[in-house]
């Protein structure tokens, strides 16, 4: 039933298990996910530390291979890295030897693309950033937020379909943070590109994402999908910062909490 | 963007001229200090010999330096002047780091490609690297004749020290650019050249340092074996026929040599780091 109902799936994953394995054993770190994203979706994965949502992210990438089970984007197997994914990661991880410019188009040059193209649509992605001015900079002369926005414009340079965020705000300060979610769903919705948002910030979740997938303790196994509907904002998508003050986003937040048992430990 | 804002530089209040005026003294200061050692050195070099408190014999004199050097330039055992002395071991020096720079950064990226063959060499180049090379001198006399040797024992020197370290250089590159780059399907190659490699410029550095001191003790000892030019072999006939001048002249050389040396690093270095 799924292979047909799921053939529009832009992202989808059948029956996945991870282990990782050393010299201390093996370690399971996922087991049996299966779930598909639509195209243009937004969905944001939450989960306890250590529960295998970056896992499940690298494996989407194609950086890591399941040992079960099947990883596909637009039907078809992941072999590995592809130029439909792109994957922003925890940090930004700018390369300090390289200008913000040459910074954002490091994926292009990686994959032998067109660099006076990529150079193009690097400088107009960052100058919609707000970084028109600082082109050529070093990284080092950058705030977090700006640095994270570099790491947003090199994603997306490389014009992904599917944008996998790996907790890209959890280097930033609060304000910052909620300052940038709401400019990266703003850019990503406009894009209609397809995300995939890994955190374990519940708030963070319920304001950007449409759908809220749970995942257990390790070994990180699908808990639950919860769908996000914001009927008080007129049916139209408030912005992060709005979600934020609505009722729903409250009662989400609770049911989500008990959800993922938190409780500190030690 | 300079933390420092322009406009307060170009109208800098009084507190800052105060702090400034006092952080140039500062450095002044220093420098006087530092001149001031090295001119007690001298004129404990000079006093202590002539007041018959140390034999002469042994010491010379500084003030005897530049006689001796004038004398060098015009006679010199071998036939050759100071300066083909001096060229010689400068040369020697300068190809011994280039090569072991070149050769050690070659291996090194081998053994970061085969992970393997690090395995399996990783105790023989820890060992290699404990051994004192001046133990080969003799072997490499026999081995590659006068010259070639001097060459050798100044690459043997400061290949292992090379290769460890800028082995060591390319592990600590963080581990999450290679994978961003891996996100983006880039290849071993391309990890080598754009995260690697420009991630391990500080090591380069860093093992140049390490290595024009090195490589000029290398060439040095293999002078004193084998040479018939150069500023070891002067070092070495001087000693034997007991002219102390000749000596402390090559000996002055030497360190003028290798602070030029450092100098010329320290700005390369300048060079490198202002981009980061």
């Amino acid at each position: 039933m799924s292979a047909a109902a799921n053939r529009d799936a832009k992202v989808e994953l059948r029956h996945v298990g991870l282990c990782y394995f050393g010299w201390e054993g093996e370690t399971e770190a996922l087991r049996d996910v299966s779930f598909s994203v639509a195209p243009g979706e937004f969905v944001a994965i939450i989960g306890q530390s250590g529960c295998g949502k970056s896992t499940l992210l690298s494996l989407i990438s194609g950086i890591l291979k399941p040992t079960d089970g099947t990883v596909l984007v637009d039907g078809k197997p992941v072999a590995g890295p592809n130029r439909t994914v792109g994957y922003m990661l925890q940090q930004d991880y700018l390369f300090e030897w390289r200008t913000i410019l040459e910074n954002a188009v490091l994926g292009a040059e990686i994959q032998g693309a067109d660099m006076r193209k990529a150079r193009e649509r690097a400088a107009t992605l960052l100058t919609r950033y707000g970084l028109g001015r600082f082109l050529h900079y070093l990284p080092r002369q950058l705030s977090g937020g700006m640095r994270q926005r570099v790491a947003l414009a090199r994603t997306l340079c490389t014009e992904p379909d599917v944008v996998l965020l790996d907790e890209p705000f959890a280097a930033l300060d609060s304000q910052t943070r909620i300052a940038l979610a709401d400019e990266v769903a703003e850019i990503l919705r406009r894009e209609s590109k397809t995300a995939i948002l890994v955190t374990h910030d519940i708030g963070e979740a319920i304001s950007m994402a449409e759908r809220v997938i749970v995942l257990s303790r390790r070994p990180g196994q699908l808990k639950s999908d919860h769908a996000i509907r914001f009927a008080s904002a007129n049916g139209g998508r408030p912005t992060p910062f709005a979600a934020r003050n609505t009722p729903e986003f409250n009662h989400y937040f609770n049911s989500l909490w008990q959800e993922l048992e938190v409780h500190v430990e030690g | 963007m300079s933390k420092v804002d322009a406009a307060a530089l170009a109208n800098p209040s009084l507190q800052y001229r105060v702090w400034l005026k006092r952080e140039r003294r500062g450095r002044i200061a220093v420098r006087t200090m530092q001149l001031l050692v090295l001119l007690v050195l001298l004129v404990l070099w000079e006093v202590l010999p002539r007041a018959q408190l140390v034999n002469p014999l042994l010491t010379s004199y500084p003030s005897a330096l530049w006689p001796t050097f004038l004398q060098l330039l015009k006679e010199t055992p071998q036939q050759a002047s100071i300066l083909s002395h001096t060229w010689a071991t400068v040369l020697a020096t300068v190809l011994g780091f280039t090569a072991a720079m070149v050769v050690g950064m070659v291996i090194a990226a081998a053994l970061w490609w085969w992970s393997a063959l690090y395995k399996v060499l990783d105790p023989y180049l820890v060992v290699a690297n404990a051994m004192p090379k001046t133990a080969f001198v003799p072997i490499f006399y026999i081995w590659l004749g006068a010259t070639l040797s001097i060459y050798g024992m100044s690459l043997a020197i400061s290949l292992f020290i090379t290769i460890l370290m800028i082995y060591s250089g390319f592990q600590g590159v963080d581990s999450n650019k290679i994978k961003l780059a891996q996100t983006f399907g880039a290849s071993k190659g391309q990890i080598l050249t754009k995260v690697v490699l420009p991630g391990s410029v500080p090591t380069f550095i860093a093992a140049l340092k390490v290595n024009a001191g090195l490589s000029l003790v290398g060439v040095i000892v293999g002078e004193f074996q084998s040479a018939s030019l150069g500023l070891g072999y002067l070092i070495q006939y001087g000693s034997q026929i007991f002219k102390m001048n000749i000596v402390m002249t090559a000996i002055t050389i030497l360190a003028l040599v290798s602070s030029l040396m450092y100098l010329a690093i320290a700005w390369l270095e300048a060079a490198v780091m202002r981009r980061r």
